[in-house]
């Protein structure tokens, strides 16, 4: 089933734990050397898919292929050219940062030089450091290293920044940049929309276990999506008008309305917007809006 | 992070990644580098250090020094046994069995909760090389410690050391035979707790009653016979009559069950044991739950 170009395909793929499901028919392909990133709120069944590519979970039903294998029955040639960083750390015994990745570096055939590698996630003073004395950040950042350390084809990243501080995030975008240049494929999950746009080439989005798009970054939501929006206040109400022309639009309402209109924004959608248009429908209902505007005025 | 990597091979053609090699090869080569990474953690954790390691060192001295008195049987020549002399055997029997079962059982359990083996399991590391570690663990540990009560008891407690090599020889094949199949025990026992923390309150009641009924606290011939049949299902019973066979004098044999030392006894349960843990592992050792 997987194509040369296909590093993972994913067919209809169901995962439902008692009654609910929590991936429930979800399609989607990587190509050899592409970032794909997988967005969605809490819940929406992100690390469940991850974790039935990386054969941690079994699947309910559907068909999966990683590197050509159904990862249920893969063995460990299959696991020695996979990289993986887990939503949760957990613990690592009385190890140090050093010892762990020498440790992990012998089980792959043709690992990345020890200590490169901690240049390269930024911790060479914690080299010789206990892993579990770290910083929750410092140590998210030993996952990462761990999760390259056996230089893999395909590279699994559930939620990598966590807790990273903004100069540690830029640096990690740097160093994924690198892995691309290499050939790396990689599936990225995120609540980082910014870090999805800086490193995704294509990206699905998921709510509630669907695929609700699938698109390349910077064409999710379809065309109209990020078409800029005029906003403004007439008599006591918010109208908004979507176009392709705000400048001319805002002229209008000035000769219309005989002066400067109130409240006047242009608005051209993020992908932060896009998603939330995406997901809103769903999850309206959970962060209930209404209450909140409802408090305010 | 800062410093770039360097890429290996030309950028763009991805190098045909190389096999793993031959597997029983690498099976027994990361085994064995997993032993050093496990011992090495194993000393740099305070509790198990003093909780397991000193454990039996500790006994010892408390029952040399309570019962520095008393005299618990007599020599052929006449001289009394001391405490110490009489439960060296004990203690070195009951440090096979906590370096073993009730370490790796409480360890593995812990490791199973903390995220340790999802890790591993996410690895190409052979589940058998971690084992491996984990009995490789249990040997040098078990080794050191008995290394430490040895030393204790005869420079400190004066406990006379046999001298014929052929007690050293059957100390050898016991102590290690022992250990070996107490460690894969307690492989197996590890899938019992639900949960890290759970896992002492599973596991040290276990060793305690085996403990108490093979003769490692209580003398064994004061223990009625039905307690001492049942205790003989068990293989710590035996650990303690072979450490017992090497280190008291021969006389004290009138005091073993059928009044002998039963080595083929000892090395048939021993062997016995190690059979069903290995089954037991084989039939309940998971990574992770894959359905959790
Ligand atoms: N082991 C499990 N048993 C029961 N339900 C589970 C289990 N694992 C996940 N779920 C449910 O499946 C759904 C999807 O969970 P999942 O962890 O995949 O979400 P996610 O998209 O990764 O969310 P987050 O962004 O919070 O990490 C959730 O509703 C969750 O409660
Ligand atoms: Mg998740």
């Amino acid at each position: 089933m997987t194509t040369a170009q296909n590093v993972v395909e994913v067919r209809d793929l169901r995962k439902t734990y008692g009654d609910t499901a929590a991936v429930d028919g979800v399609s989607f392909d990587i190509h050899r050397g592409e970032t794909f990133a997988l967005l969605g709120p809490n819940g929406a069944g992100k690390s469940t898919t991850i974790e039935i590519l990386e054969g941690y979970r079994r699947r309910t039903s559907g068909e999966v292929r990683v590197l050509g294998a159904d990862p249920e029955r893969a063995g460990l040639d299959w696991k020695a050219r996979l990289g993986i960083v887990l939503q949760s750390s957990g613990e690592v015994g009385a190890v140090t940062v050093r010892e762990q990745l020498a440790h992990f570096a012998a089980l792959y055939p043709n690992p990345r030089d020890v200590d490169e590698v901690i240049g390269a996630v930024g911790l060479e003073e914690k080299a010789g450091a206990l892993i579990r004395k770290l910083s929750g950040g410092q140590r998210r950042r030993v996952d990462v290293a761990v999760g390259i350390i056996g230089r893999p084809e395909l590279l699994f990243l559930d939620e990598p920044t966590t807790g990273f501080d903004p100069e540690a995030r830029r640096s990690f975008w740097a160093l994924i940049r690198q892995l691309q240049g290499e050939g790396t494929t990689i599936l990225l999950t995120t609540h980082y929309l910014d870090e999805a746009a800086q490193l995704g080439d294509r990206a699905g989005i998921i709510a509630s276990g669907r695929m609700v798009d699938l698109a390349p970054i910077g064409e999710l939501g379809g065309a109209d999506a990020r078409i800029p929006i005029v906003r403004w206040v007439e008599q006591g109400g918010v109208r908004e008008e979507r176009t392709h022309a705000p400048a001319a639009v805002a002229a209008a309402l000035i000769d219309r309305l005989g002066g400067e209109p109130e409240g006047l924004e242009v608005i051209r959608p993020s992908l932060e917007d896009v998603y939330l248009d995406l997901v809103g429908h769903e999850h309206a209902d959970d962060l209930a809006p209404e209450t909140l505007t409802e408090t305010r005025a | 992070m800062t410093a770039p990597m360097t890429a290996t091979g030309a950028t763009g053609a991805r190098p045909v990644p190389p096999g793993l090699g031959s597997p029983l090869a690498r099976t027994v080569r990361l085994g064995l580098l997993r032993i050093g990474y496990e011992v090495r953690a194993y000393f740099r954790q305070g509790d198990t250090v003093f909780f397991t390691f000193l454990f039996p060192v500790v006994m010892l001295t408390i029952f040399s020094v309570s019962f520095s008195e008393a005299s618990f049987e007599q020599t052929a020549d006449g001289d009394d046994i001391t405490a110490a002399w009489f439960f060296l055997p004990a203690m070195l029997a009951a440090g096979v069995l906590l370096s073993g079962l009730q370490n790796l059982a409480i360890d593995i359990a812990a490791e199973k909760s903390n995220g340790t083996l999802k890790r591993l399991a996410g690895s190409p590391l052979p589940v058998v090389s971690y084992f491996i570690g984990k009995i490789g663990q249990s040997v040098v540990t078990g080794v050191l410690q008995a290394v430490i009560l040895l030393l204790l008891a005869f420079t400190v407690f004066q406990v006379p050391l046999p001298e014929e090599p052929a007690r050293w020889g059957d100390f050898a094949w016991m102590f290690l035979l022992g250990v070996i199949t107490s460690a894969i025990l307690g492989i197996a026992l590890s899938a019992v707790p639900r949960s890290g923390a759970s896992a002492t309150a599973v596991v040290i009641p276990i060793t305690l009653v085996l403990q108490f009924i093979s003769g490692v606290y209580l003398r064994f011939s004061d223990l009625p016979d039905w307690l001492q049949s049942v205790a003989s299902i068990f293989p710590l019973k035996w650990m303690a009559q072979g450490m017992r066979s090497v280190f008291l004098p021969d006389e004290l044999v009138v005091l073993e069950q059928n009044e002998s030392w039963d080595e083929p006894g000892i090395a048939l349960a021993l062997a016995v044991w190690l059979v069903a843990g290995l089954i037991l592992t084989r039939l309940t050792f998971r990574w992770i739950r894959r359905d959790s």
